[in-house]
């Protein structure tokens, strides 16, 4: 007589060698048909089931249910174990080197000309100065004489100036003309502008020297604006352009339009003030030069200067550029050499 | 302006290290652009006070074994006096008594025969059979100038064994001088700033004339034709003097300030002029007498017509009717201020000096200055303005200096022609003007205190004003407001911009204003960039021959109306460019050899004359160029396909649509910079806003671009700007899924992609949302002139989805209308 309980266990041994054999779900499909499918091996001991007196059933009955219980799990746990072996064995497939190059993007990129102008045009704008955009080509007496720079003035040699055929028509030589323009326009409102725009000087063209270059003038009209008022606000504008902690200080000087005039230096931001070759040592870098416009300048936009006062200023985005990143060839900017604008 | 700290010293005490003076100076407004130090510890070679000394030559005798070597006995306050070889030209046998720069054994010195600055320590060594351990110096070998003829020849007066630095050590402020400074081209001028920044007082030198001689009065005759160009015209005379070398002190001095020593009377003239400010010009008075056969007459003129002076660098000049002149009966002997006459300069045989000083108004001077190119220390400073009260004080001062430098009798007062003496201003300040402007409160007597020592003349006037008086040498004073601004930038300056406070802005903001199109063209800038392209500004002077190259077979560019340079710096940048696409097609060509992808734009002014006004329009514009591959090559494609036509045309549509400009279409054109059949024009709201296509080849060649399609395209941006709507509305994302339909129409070979799309979408009626083309086929299996177009049909309802039967309905009637109106057949 077959020993029931026996065959269980050989076919338990059996069926456990078989499932740690396989090397794959095809095999273990196999093996899963061959023992426990319908025509498998247990279900041909569980035939003979029948043939045991009704006494001893039961419980043989239950151990061919902890056998098939027992070869399930395993079979799960075969078959998950494959296939974790089958994903990672696909992913070692796939593994690339990283270390080779990324996929070029086609950037777009705004001049460094442009992206310094914005950010100073939105470092005054938070302060409530607009632009006010004037034009290039100018005359005479917007670009000098209502500036308080009469012909032949001596002041007029600080700016070599492009003229053209036409008489009294020359290049803008600097962005101060606009403040005419825009007094002319706003009195008697209280203004505050930022003017941005070439400029054009006659000038070798050379590593320090351009014919045009870009300048940002700044101007405030009002009843009440003071060299106080002029200090605060262009300190609050160096720590926003160049970091808070920067030390910044203003020397008298003198421009034909402002008076009192003064030139406002930052603390270098390469050497932090302790003296380089771009501060030429002294820590200092020259920033722009400002003051408080000049009676005459204020009359000829049309304001009454025993009433009205204001403070004008102006500076080179380009040299801030170049100052900021050691830049030691102005003519850089208008080659636009992709090796330059790309570093940008 | 170089001004040597040994010269200054004698006009104000210097209580502070010539550092910190310096530092005060420029926070004052007067830049010390650069400090040199001679001698001293700081300079290149300073001289060690232990082994370079002065010395005297006791004796020179000849060297027994060289004609051109001397041996000179030095004594210099050391043990036994050395005897040295010297080949020096100004140490001859038998001289004695010189006083000389004397440098012993170790000393460093630089090295006279070295054409670059090399140092050599001196070492005992012999010269022709003598043993020599010391060295009598030159000039150059001392680092005070290139001179190596022959030593330094000190002042008589020099103390024996003295340290040289400490003799002649000096240190130089190199001055900026802005305009309003021009007083401080003189000693004198930095003296008084000093004096104001430091609390000094200012010495002022002797300006008294021992004059021996008989009364002036009668000797010289002035005249001035018009005082509004001479302000005044005085003359001084000296008689017997000997012409020769000035003094050793006063060639140093006239060296360090960057003045070449002549004879002691010119350097008496430019000495007195660097130390007051006031040129001055010195005549043989015994030629003038010679001219005039008698009395001189000194008329102060313009030029008459064909007048010619042969100045003293010897040129014969022609002098044009606007010229101011120093003339006599004879003719010209001076060109005012600028030059004199080479017939009446002071020569070794002069014997007698008329000296001038004048005042001559700055523009004329400036105006002579630039026609003949003849910039001078003198007109450097008239062109600058030099007061007329300083003329009599220099002339005083120079005519003493030359009497005790030269010898001669000077004779008795001057010759003073001053038709309308200076007239000082005189300005009202108070204390609120002075906050008003300032924003801090000082008190008068501060202000006061700081206008005194600038030598302002102030009176109390009611409870906080002060009547101020500005000094004769103050030209930059101006009267009323003005006045008081420039009172309020010497309180300012002198008090420390430094001590002003810091306040936030008060005043009431302005009424805040958007500017749209400024708005509108940083946003243009954002979308290109977006696109991937790169922005360039390029030079806004150019040529009419390079934009004359954009239009090939067009031969007559000088025709076009340019603003024009009328004083260009180079051929080529002469006219203010008409066109962008110049520029940018160069900022291609030059890097093209340094990368393969050339996307690039710029967005900025054109300048085209108006008949109407003398200002020329300043339209802006926007300019687009494309070449090369759409990316790098790199090892995952390694050949990118190139640029072309649609390229652009997608980057301009991409900026249509970021600017929200609906109504847009591309029409085909003809234009001479393009390609015939790859050129377009675009048309916004019915308005033509510019070009694009595909560069013709010859302009592509003419301006060295390599092989390939080079796409540009030319927007006028105001007008593109202006129709920009200010708003937009923003479609609801649909609930229901779209149904998705693909079209194929084979149509004949004319049928635009514009004309099918727009016959679909006319009949598409509301259900359809998109119809997209994304093929094109020309081919075998179609007959010839034909073509086939797809398009992917998006069909959408706001509230359903869609179905079958509707979608294949909507299609449908597509199809029968291109079929009706285009002929157009489905492609099988």
């Amino acid at each position: 007589m077959t020993d029931i309980p026996q065959a269980l266990t050989v076919l338990q041994a059996e069926a456990l060698t078989a499932l740690e054999a396989t090397a794959d779900e095809a095999a273990l499909e196999q093996v899963r048909v061959r023992y426990l499918g319908r025509k498998g091996s247990l279900a041909a001991i569980l035939r003979g089931l029948a043939d045991l007196p009704p006494a001893e059933r039961p419980a043989v009955g239950k151990l061919a249910n902890e056998v098939k219980e027992r070869l399930e799990a395993a079979l799960a746990a075969r078959r998950e174990a494959l296939q974790a072996a089958a994903r990672a064995a696909a992913l070692a497939a796939e593994r690339v080197d990283v270390t080779l190059p990324g996929r070029p993007v086609p950037m777009g990129r705004l001049h460094p000309s442009t992206q310094v102008l914005r950010r100073i045009c939105q470092i005054w704008g938070d302060m409530g100065f607009q632009i006010y955009r004037s034009r290039d080509i100018e005359t005479e007496e917007m670009n000098f004489e209502l500036l308080n720079i009469p012909a032949h003035h001596p002041a007029r040699d600080m700016w070599d100036t492009f003229y053209t055929m036409v008489d009294g028509i020359l290049l803008r030589t600097h962005t101060s003309p606009g403040q005419i323009r825009a007094m002319r326009e706003f009195c008697p409102q209280p203004i505050r502008v930022i003017l941005p725009g070439m400029c054009y000087r006659y000038e070798q063209i050379t590593a320090r020297s351009e014919i045009q270059f870009h300048q940002v003038e700044g101007l405030a009209v009002g009843r009440h604006v003071s060299m106080t008022d002029l200090k605060g606000t262009l300190i609050s504008f160096a720590h926003r352009m160049f970091g808070a902690v920067r030390r910044v200080r203003f020397r008298a000087s003198h421009f034909p339009f402002t008076e009192p005039s003064a030139e406002m230096d930052v603390e270098c931001m390469l050497c932090e003030g302790a003296g380089c070759v771009v501060c030429k040592q002294t820590g200092w870098l020259e920033i722009l030069g400002c003051g408080m416009v000049h009676p005459e300048v204020l009359r000829n936009g049309g304001y009454d200067p025993a009433v009205y006062s204001g403070f004008a200023f102006g500076m080179g985005p380009e040299r801030i550029t170049m100052l900021k990143h050691r830049i030691e060839d102005i003519r850089y900017f208008w080659t636009n050499d992709l090796r330059f604008l790309e570093q940008f | 302006m170089r001004v040597p700290i040994s010269w200054l010293k004698e006009y104000v005490d210097i209580p502070l290290p010539v550092q910190e003076v310096a530092e005060r100076l420029t926070f004052a407004g007067l830049e010390v652009a650069d400090i040199q130090t001679i001698g001293l510890p700081g300079s290149a070679l300073p001289w060690d006070p232990e082994r370079i000394v002065v010395g005297e030559v006791l004796e020179v005798r000849p060297h027994p074994d060289a004609d051109r070597l001397v041996l000179a006995t030095v004594e210099y306050g050391g043990g036994q006096p050395k005897t040295v070889v010297t080949g020096a030209p100004n140490l001859r046998v038998g001289d004695t008594g010189h006083k000389v720069a004397f440098a012993l054994e170790g000393a460093r010195h630089w090295d006279g025969t070295s054409p670059t600055p090399v140092s050599s320590v001196l070492k005992g060594r012999k010269v022709r059979g003598i043993y020599s351990d010391a060295m009598i110096l030159s000039e150059k070998e001392l680092g005070l100038s290139d001179d190596h003829i022959g030593v330094l020849l000190l002042d008589a007066m020099a103390p024996v064994g003295m340290p040289l630095a400490t003799y002649m050590g000096d240190v130089v402020l190199d001055l900026e001088i802005t305009p309003n400074m021009a007083r401080c081209l003189s000693v004198l001028g930095v003296a008084r700033e000093v004096a104001a920044l430091t609390g000094g007082r200012v010495r002022y030198p002797q300006t008294r004339m021992q004059a021996g001689g008989e009364s002036i009065e009668g000797r010289v005759a002035i005249a001035i034709a018009d005082p509004t160009l001479c302000a005044r015209y005085a003359a001084t005379l000296i008689a017997d003097v000997t012409i020769g070398p000035s003094p050793e002190w006063m060639r140093r001095r006239l060296r360090l300030a960057g003045i070449r020593p002549i004879n002691n009377v010119v350097d008496v003239t430019n000495y007195v002029m660097l130390e007051w400010g006031q040129p001055l010009h010195a005549f043989d008075y015994d030629v003038l007498v010679r001219r005039a056969k008698g009395v001189p007459q000194i008329t102060v003129r313009p030029a008459k017509t064909g007048e010619l002076l042969t100045t003293l660098d010897g040129v014969v000049r022609p002098l044009a009717p606007e010229r101011l002149l120093i003339t006599d009966a004879a003719g010209p002997i001076a060109i005012a201020g600028v030059m004199g006459g080479a017939e009446t300069e002071v020569t070794d045989a002069t014997r007698a000096v008329l000296l001038e000083a004048a005042n001559f108004h700055f523009v004329s001077i400036r105006k002579t200055t630039q026609a003949l190119k003849l910039p001078s220390e003198a007109s450097a400073r008239f062109g600058r303005g030099v007061p007329p009260s300083a003329a009599a004080p220099a002339a005083l001062r120079a005519t003493e200096l030359m009497r005790e430098l030269g010898g001669g009798r000077i004779a008795r007062g001057v010759a003073d022609c001053y038709p309308a003496p200076q007239v000082p201003s005189v300005v009202v300040l108070t204390t609120d003007e002075v906050r008003r402007i300032l924003g801090m409160d000082l008190s008068r007597a501060e202000i006061e205190r700081i206008l005194t020592a600038l030598e302002f003349r102030c009176e109390p006037q009611g409870e906080t004003g002060l009547c101020v008086t500005a000094p004769d040498h103050r030209l930059d004073i101006g009267t009323g407001v003005t006045g008081a601004a420039d009172l309020i930038e010497e309180v300012a300056r002198i008090h420390g911009y430094d001590r002003i406070p810091v306040t936030e802005m008060a005043d009431r903001l302005p009424p805040q204003r958007d500017i749209v199109p400024l708005n509108l063209e940083e946003q243009t800038r954002d979308l290109l960039a977006v696109a991937g392209l790169q922005e360039v500004i390029t030079y806004r002077l150019t040529t009419p021959q390079r934009e004359a190259q954009l239009t090939p077979g067009n031969d007559s560019p000088a025709e076009r109306a340019y603003v024009r340079v009328a004083n260009p710096i180079s051929a080529d940048r002469v006219v203010m460019r008409q066109c962008l696409l110049p520029g940018l097609l160069e900022v291609m060509a030059h890097n093209a050899r340094l990368r393969d992808r050339l996307w690039f734009f710029e967005i900025g002014p054109i300048y085209l004359p108006s008949g109407a006004t003398k200002l020329p329009a300043e339209p802006r514009r926007l300019a687009i160029g494309m070449a090369g591959r759409l990316a790098s090559a790199s090892w995952r494609d390694p050949d990118p396909s190139r640029t072309d036509f649609f390229d652009l045309k997608g980057v301009v549509e991409a900026l249509l649509r970021g600017l929200h400009l609906g109504a847009a279409r591309f029409e085909p054109t003809t234009h001479p910079t393009f390609a015939p059949g790859r050129t377009a024009r675009l048309i916004v709201e019915e308005h033509e806003v510019g070009f694009l296509g595909e560069v013709h080849p010859q302009v592509r060649a003419a301006f060295d671009l390599p092989p390939g399609p080079v796409c540009l395209a030319e927007l006028d941006l105001e007008e593109l700007l202006a129709r920009v709507p200010l708003t937009h509305r923003v479609a609801p994302v649909p609930r229901f899924p779209p149904a998705l339909q693909d079209i194929a129409l084979v149509v004949d070979d004319g049928v635009t992609a514009a004309d099918l799309t727009a016959v679909i979408r006319s009949a598409g009626g509301p259900l359809l949302a998109d119809a997209r083309l994304f093929d094109v086929y020309r081919g075998q299996q179609l007959p010839s002139g034909k073509k086939s177009l797809a398009f992917s049909l998006v069909f959408q309802a706001a509230d359903r989805t869609l179905t079958d039967a509707e979608v294949e309905a909507e299609k449908r009637r597509i199809v029968e209308a291109t079929a009706r109106r285009l002929g157009a057949e489905p492609r099988a």
